[in-house]
């Protein structure tokens, strides 16, 4: 599976009332353990963010090829794939935050969705629905007011491989 | 250059140069899923590797402890998934009866210094406590590790603490690590490991070890490792049947930082809602009126964290009103609350005793909170809805038995 490196999609800023990204959004909050038992990617989507405070509309809201941007420590929390394959089943492109959970980013990059770190973002900028294209391997944003890191090496290749599955052929070989 | 305690556990398992931010490839000593997870990590092992060979089958384990028994027919039909594919493939599965995960790890030996073992639990770092690198994964990354024995890992940089002073009664390790909790936070240790030296912990049972490794999760930590204590030793001993030595760092290792934090006389601590961190005195709660009590879990749901909650509701009864729940790890821990006779204690003061596993923590086992309720709770989130839609309250076993005693802080 070939894919492309840059990815352009509108983005919706994860926000409080006070305009700040939220932070600490734990995996209960993006998919609650309510749903655990839903193995069906197809099935996820729809319970994405329903725990999440001033977000709990985000499903009927988001289209697909959106991109999702959050604050801090993104993901936190149990170990459910469940929390990144529910973007995955709604469509969303690409997730940006300020940090992740170490476990969260671990699943994204297995699962060959896209998941950036911001380095650096100016929110009195940026209006929701904006589009931005990013290119994966630079880590470049084409708008000036949002940086991030590029890929790492590994996330580089799972993700162009499709996932880790399909990475790891080469792998179980050896 | 020296090594911390994490690059030279990682090392044991890779042929490349492990030192802190390389992404190396790593063998797994045990491989395991639970309930909550494992059906989709067998999901994944059909999908993409159909009918193949699993590697080293006597170090891969299924272990129900989220919802045991099923307590809905989607959960049961996912424990039956796993129990097919165990059978298939002559795999072991600690079932419903048996408790938590990673307890039942520590207590058959299988987790000991420098082993590397992974589950879909986030709180298996706990078995940090038996200086074993233990990491919770997602399905992927677990089903990757049930057909290839390894995993890929950037390793972690780690941040040495010293714990200054002594503490004694009524504070526990469960006040200990809220306490370190408040001072760096959820994201304190985001992504490193933490190493601790501290003449506090030479005296902390070992139960409370495990309490202390367990809330690095909420720390956004990968592993935590203690130093060695005499306790740790005799347990290692008696249930590995070998004298068994922590793997230590290098006196020249480079950490990410060093950090002294000052436990003199620590009073006993309680994270507030609606996060893990937001972490107070006791005292400054007092009065606070207690609805229910949940004691258990993998932080404290030890036999120790049972009798100190045994000693202070002997020969009494809750508080009108307040709801105790009481759960034990394993099936082991419940066989010695039995013994010696804490489970009459229990069930005279009042208190309900389910079966062992996860308890509160997870869908809600051994009941939910309502709107408004109030729970002392011994696990270690308190996160919006996690546990209910009622306000939880962390704290330490002996807090949580005043609590439930007095029907308020």
């Amino acid at each position: 599976m070939q894919k492309d490196c840059t990815i352009t999609g509108k983005i919706w800023l994860i926000i409080d009332h006070q305009n700040t990204l939220i932070n600490d959004i734990d995996t209960d909050m993006i998919f609650h353990n309510q749903y655990l038992a839903i193995t069906d990617i197809d099935k996820m989507g729809q319970y994405t963010f329903d725990n999440l405070e001033g977000w709990k509309d985000f499903v009927s809201k988001a289209e697909k090829g959106d991109i999702v941007i959050v604050g801090k420590n993104f993901g936190a929390g149990s170990s459910r794939q469940q929390a990144v394959d529910c973007f995955a089943s709604l469509g969303i492109q690409a997730i940006l935050a300020e940090s992740f959970g170490a476990i969260y980013k671990r699943n994204a990059i297995n699962s060959g969705m896209p998941i950036l770190t911001i380095t650096d973002i100016d929110l009195s900028e940026l209006s929701q629905k904006e589009k931005i294209t990013i290119d994966l391997e630079k880590g470049t944003v084409s708008n000036q007011y949002i940086n991030i890191q590029p890929f790492s090496k590994v996330q580089f290749d799972i993700y162009k491989a499709g996932n880790l599955f399909t990475f790891g052929k080469k792998i179980i070989e050896k | 250059m020296g090594k911390t305690i994490i690059e030279k556990l990682i090392q044991l398992h890779s042929d490349e140069e492990v030192s802190a931010g390389n992404i190396v490839w790593m063998k797994l000593d045990i491989r395991t899923a639970r309930d909550f997870g494992g059906p989709n990590v067998v999901k994944n092992l059909e999908k993409h590797y159909p009918d193949a060979e699993l590697p080293d089958k006597e170090n891969l384990f299924f272990t129900f402890d989220t919802v045991a028994p099923a307590k809905t027919i989607p959960y049961a039909n996912n424990q039956q998934i796993c129990r097919d594919f165990a059978h298939k493939n002559g795999l072991k599965v600690y079932d419903v009866d048996a408790g938590i995960g990673t307890h039942i790890l520590m207590e058959k030996g299988f987790a000991r210094p420098g082993r590397t073992l992974v589950g879909t639990d986030s709180h298996f770092n706990i078995l940090g406590a038996v200086n074993a690198f233990g990491q919770g994964m997602g399905d992927q990354d677990i089903a990757f590790g049930f057909r290839t024995g390894k995993t890929w890992f950037e390793v972690p940089e780690t941040i040495k603490i010293n714990l200054k002073g002594a503490f004694s009664y009524p504070a526990t390790g469960k006040d200990l690590v809220l306490f370190i909790l408040k001072k760096i936070g959820s994201k304190g240790a985001l992504g490193k490991c933490i190493e601790y030296f501290g003449e506090c912990l030479q005296d902390l049972p070992f139960a409370e070890y495990i309490t202390l490794c367990s809330m690095m999760t909420e720390m956004g930590g990968i592993v935590a490792f203690p130093e060695q204590n005499a306790q740790v030793t005799q347990w290692l001993k008696e249930r590995t049947g070998e004298d068994q030595k922590f793997i230590v760092a290098d006196e020249d290792a480079q950490y990410a930082q060093k950090n002294e934090i000052d436990v003199s006389g620590l009073p006993p601590q309680i994270a507030c809602p609606p996060k893990p961190d937001n972490v107070k005195d006791v005292s400054e709660l007092k009065g606070l009126k207690v609805g229910s009590v949940f004691v258990g879990s993998c932080t404290n749901g030890r036999i120790e964290d049972m009798r100190y909650l045994a000693d202070i509701l002997k020969d009494n009864h809750v508080a009108e009103g307040v709801m105790l729940r009481v759960v034990p790890a394993t099936r082991e821990v419940y066989g010695q609350m039995l013994q010696e006779g804490l489970i009459d204690i229990f069930f005279n003061a009042g208190a309900i005793v389910s079966n062992p596993g996860c308890g509160g923590c997870a869908s809600g086992q051994i009941g939910m909170t309502g709107k408004g309720e109030v729970q002392i709770s011994t696990s270690n989130r308190n996160f919006k809805g996690k546990q209910g839609d009622g306000e939880t309250y962390l704290a330490s076993p002996v807090t949580a038995a005043l609590a439930a005693l007095k029907g308020e802080l």
